[in-house]
């Protein structure tokens, strides 16, 4: 039997793509870029000491003091370490990584709650994006979106996005049906019932799924850094190609500070919902 | 007048109701259908009516298609065929925002398991259905704090329904259908997962209640004691249709087939009770020599509208009305003479309670029970007969 060309079928589909949708990639690197730049330029144009004043205020008072303590340690390490620019880069791209993948994700996982059909065609789809090696998602990237911060974040959503639509679809479809049938029996409307009480419901489980989300991109963090995403990924790849440990372990070391920090604050404020 | 008028629902669950259909209409029974065309039929062949004002119950063992029926009513589950008509407006087929105002603005349900949203304090439960109407919030929190102040919940307006008790999350279920302030009260064993004192006193609070709101309810339930105390009119359910409609006295005395028999057998022992088993003792009376103004009285202070007369050797002389004795008052009357009624219904202590029913059913009155000297030992009132029948049916089964 010949071999199957099914890597020349996804070439040619990209290079179709590439061509035939250069204005929409061009516009979605414009939008990306300006998104990513304001979160950099508003975090990097105050001083870092007041910046870690302000997030321990705000967590003590959100939070609980225990995270908030525990964030003002890491934050004055990564500021000690002089990463704090890399690792503003960084959380930059998280966020913004993150804040795509829930403006697309959620909207899709109540979409599966909703419709068996949607919930049987998308879930195949996830499996396939979250087993794929995440490198893969760097070629198509970087054609569709040159080298830089957007196709790094290209990769990251492709690859963090599964489990926001996976755990809001499960959060909804585990609402007690009884409830749904009171709201349905005093007359709601579809909206109604989705806003008043099927999320609210699903709530700690969306959350629980932002995290997740948060988590995977920062695990995408340095396989970014390759295309040229910047952020404490480079600090790591430079540190692996000149043999350089403390600069690798450092970047490493700020990477994991950051997963931490936002881990415990996500968690912290999905536990307010519960 | 009919609220509700339901002719010849049927309800299938599945893809392909049409040959279950057939075969229903050719006679074949549920089990044939399920194993033949692999559709489970819920409901075939009902009709019936609901008066306004009525506690009409459906009764019938678990899977008879009670909560089926309730909820074709407000269109919760799609009837497969036949008609629904709520105040002469045939529904059966209305639009979806058609029925979304009928679910809010006419008919409410309350359900076995509450079915409060957990994350909403009682207030913000019970003004649910006015928030999905537009009501401004104040005017609506104002509206639900009344409402719950009627179902005796004042003060727990700010806590979570997991903090109150069984008993009470039914209440705040009670007060969140009543806010939408519906003609129709659908109830799906409403009091069922509450234990037996309590579930008796939310029966017996739902019926005075019922007493000022005059609301249309149709109240599921499989508890016989419970539909007996509670509906105007009872539909026995089996296997998917109705097998009997009709007043607990209906039911009991002349049951359509050995189903609604077997349904109604613990009471049936009953026929060996009688009437001393089931009276109560004979409190409130007056005497001949009180008058009027006594007897007024001692109707205020019970909250009743008739009295029993006795004579000073407690031989029954009569029954006075409330209406009449105001009258008399009014008119500075000092005795009895003129509106005593002196024929009452009356049965003797050893009169089985199976008989004493008719004469129940026949009468706006108490029945007095006398001995065998004349005199009054007891009285007998619908609801606590039928009641107190089931209950020591039981005992004595
Ligand atoms: N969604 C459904 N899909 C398939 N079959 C159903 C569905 N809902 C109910 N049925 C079937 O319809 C029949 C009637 O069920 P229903 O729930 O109305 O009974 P019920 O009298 O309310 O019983 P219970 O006392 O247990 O609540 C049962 O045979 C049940 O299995
Ligand atoms: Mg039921």
């Amino acid at each position: 039997m010949p071999k199957l060309p099914i890597g020349l079928w996804v070439e040619q589909i990209v290079a179709w793509a590439q061509v035939n949708l250069e204005g929409l990639f061009d516009f979605i690197t414009l939008i990306i870029e300006v998104l990513v730049t304001r979160i950099e330029t508003v975090f990097l144009t105050v001083h870092p000491l007041i910046i870690l004043a302000l997030v321990f205020i705000l967590l003590w008072s959100l939070a609980n003091p225990k995270v908030a303590i525990g964030t003002a340690i890491g934050l004055y390490l990564i500021y000690n370490m002089e990463l704090w620019e890399a690792s503003i880069q960084t959380l930059a791209l998280v966020l913004a990584a993150t804040a795509l993948a829930l403006l697309l994700g959620v909207p899709l996982g109540i979409l599966t709650a909703r419709s068996n059909l949607a919930h049987k065609l998308i879930m195949p789809l996830l499996d396939f994006m979250q087993t794929m090696p995440a490198f893969v998602y760097l070629i198509p990237a970087v054609l569709f979106f040159g080298l830089g911060q957007v196709p790094g974040l290209f990769a990251t959503v492709v690859f963090a996005m599964p489990p926001t639509i996976r755990l809001t679809g499960l959060g909804i479809r585990q609402v007690p049906a009884q409830l749904v049938e009171a709201s349905d029996a005093f007359g709601s409307t579809e909206w109604q019932k989705l806003t008043k009480v099927q999320i609210p419901l699903a709530l700690p489980t969306i959350m629980a799924g932002i995290n997740q989300c948060i988590m995977l991109s920062l695990s995408m963090v340095v396989i970014a850094a390759m295309i040229g995403a910047g952020g404490l990924g480079d600090e790591v790849l430079a540190g692996i190609s000149r043999l350089d440990i403390a600069k690798g372990f450092e970047g490493g070391l700020a990477i994991v500070i950051m997963a931490i920090i936002l881990d415990r604050v996500t968690q912290s404020f999905g536990e307010r919902h519960r | 007048m009919s609220k509700i008028i339901i002719k010849d629902l049927v309800k299938i669950f599945g893809d392909h109701p049409e040959k279950a259909q057939e075969m229903l209409k050719e006679g074949y029974d549920k089990d044939d259908i399920l194993e033949k065309t692999r559709q489970t039929v819920g409901i075939f062949d009902i009709n019936f009516s609901v008066n306004e004002g009525e506690v009409f119950v459906l009764m019938g063992l678990s899977g008879s298609g009670k909560s089926t029926l309730l909820r074709c009513v407000n269109r919760l589950i799609e009837p497969t065929s036949g008609t629904i008509t709520i105040d002469g407006e045939d529904i059966t087929l209305a639009e979806p925002d058609v029925i979304r105002d009928i679910r809010r603005n006419k008919v409410s349900m309350v359900f076995q398991r509450f079915a409060l949203f957990p994350h909403r304090t009682v207030l913000d439960n019970v003004a649910y259905g006015l928030e999905i109407q537009g009501v401004p919030t104040a005017q609506r929190r104002e509206k639900a704090a009344q409402v719950i102040e009627t179902v005796g919940l004042k003060g727990w307006e700010y806590s979570l329904p997991d903090q109150l008790s069984g008993g009470m999350q039914q209440r705040v279920g009670l007060a969140r259908a009543l806010a939408n302030n519906p003609d129709i009260l659908l109830m799906d064993e409403a009091f069922s997962a509450l234990d037996p004192l309590i579930r008796k006193s939310m029966q017996d609070e739902l019926l005075s209640l019922q007493n000022t709101l005059n609301k249309t309810i149709i109240f599921v339930t499989h508890d016989l004691d419970e539909a007996l105390k509670i509906g105007d009119r009872i539909a026995l359910m089996n296997n998917g249709t109705i097998v009997q409609i009709g007043t607990a006295e209906d039911i009991l005395t002349n049951p359509a087939n050995d189903y609604v028999e077997r349904f109604v057998e613990d009471v049936d022992k009953t026929k060996v009770l009688t009437a001393e088993g089931v009276m109560k003792a004979p409190d409130p009376v007056v005497f001949l020599k009180d008058g009027p103004h006594v007897a007024l009285r001692r109707m205020k202070e019970h909250g009743i509208s008739s009295i029993f007369v006795v004579t000073r050797e407690r031989r029954l002389a009569g029954i006075v009305l409330a209406e009449d004795a105001l009258q008399a008052v009014k008119e500075h009357r000092e005795e009895f003479r003129n509106i005593i009624i002196e024929d009452v219904p009356k049965v003797s202590i050893a009169t089985p309670v199976i008989d004493v029913i008719p004469v129940l059913a026949e009468t706006k009155f108490p029945v007095a029970v006398t001995n065998d000297d004349d005199k009054l030992v007891g009285i007998l009132v619908k609801g606590s007969v039928l009641a107190g029948m089931a209950r020591k049916g039981d005992n004595i089964a």
